[in-house]
C-alpha cells in the first residue's frame, strides 16, 4: 500500500490534480438535488462514452466506401466474432442517448433550471440536442443499405429547396452530382471526426458550467428565481443544508448508468443488430424507405403539409423551433421554477409529446402510402361477392385489377390513403361514384383516361352493393324524375 | 519600456504576430474553402451531364412503359453500385418519348409503374403521377422529373448525370421540367 501511495504522490506532484480532483468531488449540492430525477445528464454522458468506445470498436473493421461498406457491415454481423454484438450495443446505445438526452431536456426544462444564472448551459444543451441528432442522422447513413441511399435522396430534395443556393447546397451536401462515393466518405468525416468534436467541446463546456454554477436546486413553489438576489441565495442553500456531491448525490447516478448500461446491453443481445437491410443499389426499386426511430414523426410530417406550405414550413419551422429554444432563457430568465406553477409549462411538454408520439405512431404505420401490392395480395372479401349480378362481380374483378386496392380497404385489409370503402354505397349516389372515378379528386387520381365506359360501369355497379344489408344506398330522388323528363323532351 | 504615444513594443510586437498569422490564415484558407467547394466549382466547369444510351429502341415497346438503368457519367472507383441509376421509358407512339427520373419530386423516394392503373406510385408519402408524369395526387407540388433525350441511331438517348430535385427543377419554368 505505501508503494501505491508513494506512486500516488510522484504522480500528483507532477499532475496537481488531486486537490481540484477531490474539491469537485466534494462541492456541496442541494439536498434535494441528491435525488433520482437528477440522474439523466450523467447517464447521457455515460452512452457518449459507450458510443465512443463501441464506435472505435467498428471503425477496426468498417470501411466508409460506398463499394465495400454494406459488404463489411455483414462482415462484422456474420464473420467476425461478437460483431453483430458491437454493432447491436452501437445502434441501442444510439437509440437511448437520443431517448435519455430528450428526457434530460424535458427534465431541466420542468425544473426551470434553465433560468438565471444557467442560460448559457442550457444554449450549449440545445447544440447538444442538434449534435446529437447529427450523430444518430449520419450514424444511419453509415449503415449504408437502401434505407440509407434513399435517406440521403429525402435529405437532398430538402436541401434543395433552399432558394437560390439550394443546388448547390445539394451538390455540396452529396459530395457530387448523385449519392455515391463521395457522400458516404463526407458522411463518415462527419460522423467521426467533426461530429464527436463538436459533441466533447460542447459537453466540455457543459460540464464546466454546471460545476462552476451548481446543480440547479429542487424548485419549490414560491420560491422565485430574482437576478439581484439568486446567486446569494443559491451560495447559503447548498453551505448551511447542502451535501458533498461525492457520495451523497453519485450514488444515484452510478446506479443509473450501469441501469441504462445493462439496459442496452440486454437489448442489444436480445433484438441485435439494426440491420444493414437491402444493398445500396439504386436500381433496385421495389423498396419503401423509411427512417430511423427518431426521424419518424419528420417522416410523418411530411406527408401531412400541405403541398403549396411544405417549402416555407421545412425551411423556416427548425430556425424558428432553433430560436424558441434558445431565446427561452432570456425570455423567462427570472420567475417560478416549480413545474407546479408553470401550467403553460407542462403543457406545452404534454402537447409537444402527444404531438411527436402521434407522428412517429403514424410514421411506423405509414397510412398515406398506397400498399403496393393489395390488388394482387388481398382478396376481396367472400360476402361482397356472395348473391352478385355478373357485372357487379366483374366490377370487382376491375376494382383489383385497377389496383383501386392499393388505396382503399375493404374489410379492414388493404390501403388506407383513400377512404374505407365497406360502406360507401351509404354516402355516394350512383352519379357521384361515376363523377369520383372519372375525374378523381380529394386527393384521387382520375380514372377517366384509364378506364373504359364498360369497365367504369362496371366497377361502380360492385361500389355500389358495399353498405350493409340493413341500410338503403344514398340515391338522388330528382334522378327518376329527372331521366323521364330527358325521354319525353 | 514604453515608447513615446505608450505603446509598449512586446505589445506592438504581439499584434504584428497575430497579424502575420491573420495574413497567413487568409491565405491558407483560399485553398482549404475551393478544396471544400471543389465538387460545386472545379468538377462544373466540364459540368456533369453528358448524353449517355439507355439501349437499343427495340427495348421499349409503344404504349408501354419501362424500367431501364444507366451508368452515371462521373464516377469514382469506389462508388459500387451507387452508379447504376434507374429511371422509367415511356414510348408513346414510337416517335414521342417521355424519359421519367425514378426519384418522386417529393422527397427523390423511388416511384414504382403500374401498368394496370397507369399510374406512378411513390412509396414513401403517396405522391402519384399519371402515365404523362403529371402529378396526380399526394404531397408533391409537381410533376415527374423529365430528362431530356433524343434518339440516334436506333437508340434513345438521355442527358443525365445530376440526381433531379425539387429545387433544382424548380428554375425552369413550364411543365416540361428537365433533370438538368
Amino acid at each position: 500500500m505505501r508503494l501505491i501511495q508513494k506512486v500516488a504522490e510522484w504522480f500528483d506532484l507532477r499532475l496537481q490534480l488531486g486537490t481540484p480532483i477531490r474539491e469537485t468531488a466534494e462541492h456541496p449540492v442541494p439536498r434535494e438535488t441528491a435525488s433520482w430525477f437528477y440522474v439523466f445528464g450523467s447517464a447521457a454522458l455515460t452512452v457518449f462514452f459507450l458510443q465512443l468506445v463501441t464506435g472505435i470498436l467498428l471503425a477496426l473493421i468498417y470501411v466508409p466506401s460506398a463499394g465495400e461498406a454494406w459488404t463489411s457491415l455483414q462482415t462484422l454481423n456474420h464473420s467476425i466474432a461478437l460483431g453483430w454484438f458491437i454493432r447491436a450495443l452501437h445502434g441501442w446505445g444510439s437509440n437511448f442517448m437520443v431517448a435519455i438526452v430528450l428526457i434530460h431536456m424535458v427534465q431541466v426544462f420542468l425544473f426551470g433550471a434553465y433560468k438565471f444564472p444557467r442560460e448559457l448551459t442550457w444554449i450549449v444543451g440545445v447544440f447538444l440536442l442538434l449534435v446529437t441528432l447529427g450523430m444518430a442522422f449520419t450514424g444511419q447513413v453509415l449503415r449504408f443499405d437502401q434505407d440509407a441511399y434513399w435517406g440521403l435522396g429525402i435529405g437532398a430534395s430538402i436541401a434543395s429547396r433552399v432558394p437560390v443556393i439550394g443546388p448547390w447546397v445539394v451538390t455540396l451536401m452529396l459530395g457530387g452530382p448523385i449519392i455515391a462515393g463521395a457522400t458516404l466518405s463526407r458522411f463518415f468525416a462527419l460522423h467521426v471526426f467533426v461530429i464527436p468534436g463538436l459533441l466533447m467541446a460542447f459537453v466540455g463546456i457543459h460540464l464546466l458550467m454546471v460545476l462552476k454554477l451548481g446543480v440547479n436546486e429542487w424548485p419549490m413553489p414560491g420560491r422565485v428565481v430574482r437576478r439581484a438576489t439568486y446567486l446569494q441565495e443559491y451560495h447559503e442553500l447548498t453551505h448551511t443544508q447542502g451535501v458533498p456531491f461525492v457520495p451523497n448525490a453519485v450514488w444515484k447516478d452510478i446506479l443509473f448508468s450501469g441501469f441504462v448500461l445493462l439496459s442496452i446491453a440486454v437489448c442489444a443481445a436480445y433484438f441485435g443488430p439494426f440491420g444493414p437491410g437491402g444493398q445500396p443499389d439504386p436500381t433496385i426499386i421495389q423498396t419503401a424507405p423509411r427512417p430511423d426511430f427518431f426521424f419518424l414523426w419528420l417522416y410523418a410530417l411530411l406527408s401531412f403539409l400541405p403541398p403549396a406550405a411544405e417549402t416555407p414550413i421545412l425551411l423556416i419551422g427548425p430556425a424558428i423551433g432553433l430560436i424558441v429554444l434558445i431565446a427561452l432563457p432570456f425570455v423567462a430568465g427570472e420567475g417560478e421554477k416549480s413545474w407546479e406553477r408553470r401550467p403553460i409549462a407542462v403543457l406545452t411538454i404534454l402537447l409537444i409529446a402527444v404531438g411527436l408520439g402521434t407522428l412517429t405512431h403514424l410514421g411506423e404505420r405509414t397510412p398515406w402510402s398506397p400498399v403496393m401490392d393489395a390488388w394482387s395480395s388481398e382478396p376481396i372479401p367472400a360476402q361482397y361477392l356472395q348473391r352478385r349480378t355478373a357485372l357487379e362481380r366483374q366490377g370487382a374483378l376491375v376494382f383489383q385489377a385497377k389496383q383501386c386496392h392499393n388505396c382503399h380497404s375493404l374489410d379492414g385489409r388493404g390501403g388506407e390513403r383513400g377512404p374505407a370503402l365497406d360502406r360507401v354505397a351509404l354516402s355516394l349516389t350512383e352519379d357521384q361514384l361515376v363523377r369520383q372515378v372519372i375525374q378523381g379528386g380529394g386527393n384521387m387520381p382520375a380514372y377517366g383516361k384509364n378506364l373504359r365506359p364498360a369497365e367504369t360501369t362496371a366497377l361502380v355497379a360492385f361500389l355500389k352493393t358495399l353498405h350493409p344489408p340493413t341500410q338503403l344506398p344514398a340515391s338522388n330522388a330528382s334522378r327518376a324524375i329527372a331521366l323521364r323528363e330527358g325521354e319525353t323532351n | 519600456m514604453k515608447t513615446e504615444n505608450g505603446v509598449s513594443r512586446r505589445a506592438a510586437l504581439v499584434k504584428l504576430g497575430v497579424f502575420l498569422n491573420g495574413i497567413v490564415g487568409a491565405f491558407l484558407a483560399v485553398p482549404i474553402v475551393r478544396y471544400l467547394l471543389s465538387p460545386v466549382t472545379r468538377e462544373r466547369k466540364a459540368g456533369y451531364e453528358s448524353w449517355l444510351s439507355l439501349g437499343q429502341l427495340e427495348q421499349f415497346p409503344a404504349g408501354q412503359t419501362r424500367l431501364a438503368t444507366y451508368r452515371n457519367p462521373v464516377v469514382n472507383a469506389w462508388d459500387g453500385e451507387t452508379d447504376d441509376i434507374a429511371c422509367w421509358v415511356r414510348n408513346v407512339d414510337d416517335k414521342n418519348f417521355q424519359v421519367f427520373a425514378i426519384n418522386c419530386a417529393h422527397l427523390g423516394c423511388p416511384v414504382r409503374w403500374f401498368p394496370q392503373s397507369s399510374l406512378f406510385m411513390c412509396p414513401c408519402h403517396g405522391g402519384a403521377y399519371y402515365q404523362d408524369g403529371s402529378r396526380a395526387s399526394g404531397p408533391p407540388e409537381r410533376g415527374l422529373f423529365q430528362y431530356h433525350h433524343k434518339l440516334e441511331n436506333g437508340q434513345l438517348l438521355i442527358r443525365a448525370g445530376e440526381m433531379p430535385t425539387p429545387g433544382r427543377a424548380a428554375n425552369d419554368k413550364g411543365g416540361a421540367a428537365t433533370c438538368a
